[in-house]
Order: structure tokens, then sequence, then C-alpha cells
């Protein structure tokens, strides 16, 4: 088994750590940024202000790493999904937040087909969600190509999920390789209900928005409302594309989701989604990959837009980057640009790249494809860079730890 | 017999060169699994076939199947061949 140790290089003590007094005081939480690139993942650690950020890593130099994870159960335990360019995908874990990584003994992987028939082979594990605060050892992966995972021992070894990863029927929806994203179609947007563990969701670009009621056994198709690509059929499940979807964990019937084909709310028990992008600015267009939703006011969700127009270049539309925020649910937006650069900014910011924290208030954190990690204190108020140069950022997760 | 080690599964052997046995390429990665655990999965996928870039020289020839006879004193090496940024 492969381990890994952080490097000695990397374990800068804080100023306050070797001032530490005889009595010491348990320390104030802070805010952990959990930063997966392209080359490697990286843990910043704030200080209790949020203005001060220390950088630990490079954790898996050379690894891509799609999702790194904080198990919010134990507050300890992170989860890695990493591949190599050529090595196969695996799942590293560590019980001590990066000091020691091991590899899961089983990483996802779809069951081995009977001779003569051609099986199908994760690329990479894609995207982590821990299971439900009732149930801990419980996560659960979702891959490229699109399968379902799920771990019972807190990510050591990974089952795959029958009731969708070898349903005929969503096989089909599944779709072919030109129905993926670049590098490859994904299932993301892995969510638990947090008042009921046999109650998820999942999305899959392509091939729409799901929901189980009876854990992960048998699935619906969530589409009513959504739009597809011009001139395609939105009854045909493999045409939908939702970039990015989330619960609002102060009101569990709303979801927010970034679309290929807009941006918009479901209110449960209702199925059909509504297209709130529709008020966002003609010349910005509401074409993104992440939205993130406000820990206690179901009626706040942030995006950041990217140009959707032509060829789709996926930059920040005119080289303006920014993020819309709005307060009402989506009825009108509100443009953040304090602090980011005001032209001339060819980057954008993937699905799984935007964060909030959960705290007063809250914190907002992006990475962009040109690898720079962007925070703001109040909420999109004003921005600041964390850090510059590093590798191209698939991922961002802010945790409270301590 | 002899297994030369590529750098990337370093980490797994923590040695350039290590010995493992089998009759059968295929036996030869379960029981280099066995000794270093998680490295099979790394170069062969859950269809036992050998993954893109990975290569399999017995004494410097190639080979394409895991079915491929081995004898103890034949000298295995795995490769991989890098590309891209």
């Amino acid at each position: 088994m492969a381990r890994t140790s952080r490097k000695p290089a990397a374990r800068k003590r804080t100023t306050a750590g070797r001032a530490a007094p005889a009595r010491r005081k348990r320390p104030a939480p802070r805010i952990t940024v959990l930063v997966a690139t392209r080359k490697g993942a990286w843990i910043f650690h704030g200080d209790a202000a949020r203005r001060a950020w220390r950088a630990d890593g490079p954790h898996f130099l050379g690894h891509i790493v799609n999702h790194l994870v904080l198990d919010p159960r134990d507050g300890r335990t992170l989860l890695a999904a990493a591949k190599t360019g050529h090595l196969g995908p695996t799942v590293f874990r560590s019980d001590d937040f990066g000091r020691n990584w091991k590899e899961a003994a089983r990483p996802p992987a779809f069951p081995k087909a009977p001779d003569g028939e051609k099986g199908r082979v994760v690329d990479h594990t894609f995207w982590l969600t821990p299971g439900h605060a009732s149930e801990p050892g419980v996560w659960y992966a979702g891959t490229s190509p699109q399968g379902l995972f799920r771990s019972a021992d807190g990510g050591v070894t990974w089952e795959s999920m029958p009731g969708l990863n070898d349903d005929p029927q969503y096989r089909m929806w599944m779709g072919r390789e030109q129905d993926g994203t670049p590098d490859g179609p994904k299932l993301h947007s892995i969510i638990v209900d947090p008042r009921d563990p046999a109650h998820l969701y999942f999305a899959m670009s392509s091939g729409g928005v799901h929901e189980s009621v009876d854990r992960g056994r048998s699935w619906t198709p969530l589409v009513q409302g959504l739009e597809v690509v011009e001139n395609l059929d939105p009854a045909n499940i493999v045409f939908h594309d939702p970039h990015c979807v989330r619960l609002c964990p102060s009101d569990p019937d709303r979801l927010y989701q970034q679309n290929h084909c807009g941006i918009y709310r479901l209110d449960r028990p209702s199925t059909l989604w509504t297209r709130i992008g529709a008020r966002m600015p003609k010349r910005i267009g509401d074409i993104g990959f992440p939205v993130v939703v406000h820990p206690r006011d179901a009626d706040t969700a942030w995006v950041f837009p990217m140009d959707g127009t032509t060829v789709w270049p996926r930059t920040s539309p005119g080289g303006i980057p920014s993020v819309y925020a709005t307060r009402d649910a989506g009825r009108n937006w509100r443009r953040l640009a304090a602090g980011l650069p005001p032209r001339h900014a060819w980057w954008t910011v993937k699905r799984q790249a935007m964060a909030a924290d959960a705290r007063e208030p809250v914190g907002l954190y992006f990475g962009t494809t040109s690898g720079e990690l962007w925070m703001s204190r109040d909420e999109g108020g004003r921005f600041a860079c964390v850090a510059r140069h590093l590798p191209e950022i698939y991922a961002v997760e802010a945790a409270e730890i301590g | 017999m002899k297994v030369l080690i590529p750098g990337p599964l370093r980490p797994y052997t923590e040695a350039r060169e290590v010995e493992a046995d089998g009759t059968t390429l295929a036996e030869l990665l379960a029981d280099l699994d066995r000794r270093y655990p998680g490295m099979r999965f790394r170069v062969i996928d859950e269809q036992d076939k050998m993954r893109p870039h990975m290569r399999f020289f017995v004494n410097r020839e190639q080979v394409f199947e895991l079915a491929h006879k081995l004898r103890a004193s034949d000298e295995v090496q795995i490769v991989q061949a890098l590309s891209g940024g």
C-alpha cells in the first residue's frame, strides 16, 4: 500500500504554536480550505479572523486530485480522490488531517464483466460526499465514467451501487463519450438529505438530476423544467447537463442548480425546476459551473458566470471575473466583484471549486483555472487573493476544525 | 524472479528492483499485490486489462497478455510510458 507523509518542509509551526503557554487553552475553531488541483492538493489554514493563511502542501505532488473532503462527523478524517496521468485511480485517506495518508484497500471500481462482455473501467473518482450524520463511516463517491460507489468503513473499501451502475435504463442515460465533459462524463453533486439518510440526490454531466428515497436502491429522474441545448429533446435524459446541484442546509426542501442551460431552483415536494437565471443581466447570461448556498439563509446563493456563447470559451465573460449573488431566491441578482481583477482575467471557476464556510458573516472561497485561490470574509462584499501560482484548481472546500 | 519497478510505483515497493513469483504475468502481478497492496490496480484495471501507458517487458521483449507464461529465471520490467504535461 502506498503511503505518503507530509514533508518536513511543509510542517511549519505557527507563531502561536511556538509561543504556547504552559496552560493551554482550547484553540478557537479555525477555517481550513481544502484545495484540490491538477497537480496535487493543498490545505490552507486560516487565522481566527480569516485574514492570514498558512499553506500546507503539496500533498500528492503530481497527482490529479479531483476532490479533497473533510469528514464533518469527526473533524479530522480527509479523503482525497486521486490518480496520476498514467497510474490507475485511487482514494487516499488520512485520519490525522493530512499528516499521514493511506491508500484505500479497495478503491471505487466497476464489477468485472462476464467473459465476452465489455466491462466499464473507472478512469477517476470525481466527487466525494460524506454520508449522513447518523451513519459514521459512510461515504459516497461519483466517478468518471459515471458510477456511484459507497463505503461503509470510512473510505477504506468501496462497493459499486448496482441500483444505479447496473441499471440498463440508467446505463442508457449515462450516454457515450460525446455526451460527457472533455476529460470524461462525470457523476457529481451527490447529496444526502440531512433529515433522512435514505433520501439521496446526484447529478450527471451529462445525464440529468436524480433522486432516491431508498438509499440508492432505485432512482427517479428529476429534470422537469430544465432546458437542454437547442434542437435537442428535453424528454431525453441524456441531453440534460446539470453542472452543479446544492441543497440548502437551512431548508433541505430547497435545491439550487447551475446547469449547462441556466440557473434553476427547486422547492420540494415540487418536481418542477424554475429557471431563476433568467433574471441575470443579459450580457452576462446564466451559464457557469458552480453554485454555492448560504448555510443559514435559503434565499441566498452565489454563482460564478462564465462565457457560454458561440464556441463556449468558458472564461469569465469579457475577461472580467464576477460573482453574482441572489438574496431573494433568484428574483434578483447582484454583481460582486470588489477586489477581483477589473479586466484581462481570462479564467473561470470549475463546478467543485467554490465553497462557503458557516461563519457570520459567511466566508466565500473559490479557486480558478489559473491556479489562484480567492476568498471573501463578508459574503462577497470584497474579495482578496489567498494564493497564486498553484496548478489549475479543480475543487475547493471550506471546513471548520478545532 | 526479478521485477524492475518504475518510479511512479516505488512508493509501493520502496525499491527499484524486487522479487516476486508466478508462472504467468497475471500470477506475478497478484503476488506483487500481496506484497505491495494496491499496486496492481494502479497498472491493471478492474476488467483485467493493462492500463494505457503501462507496459510490461519479459527479458526485454514487450508482452501484451496477462496469460504470458513466465519462468523463474525471467526478468520482468514494468515501464510507464510517460506522455502529456
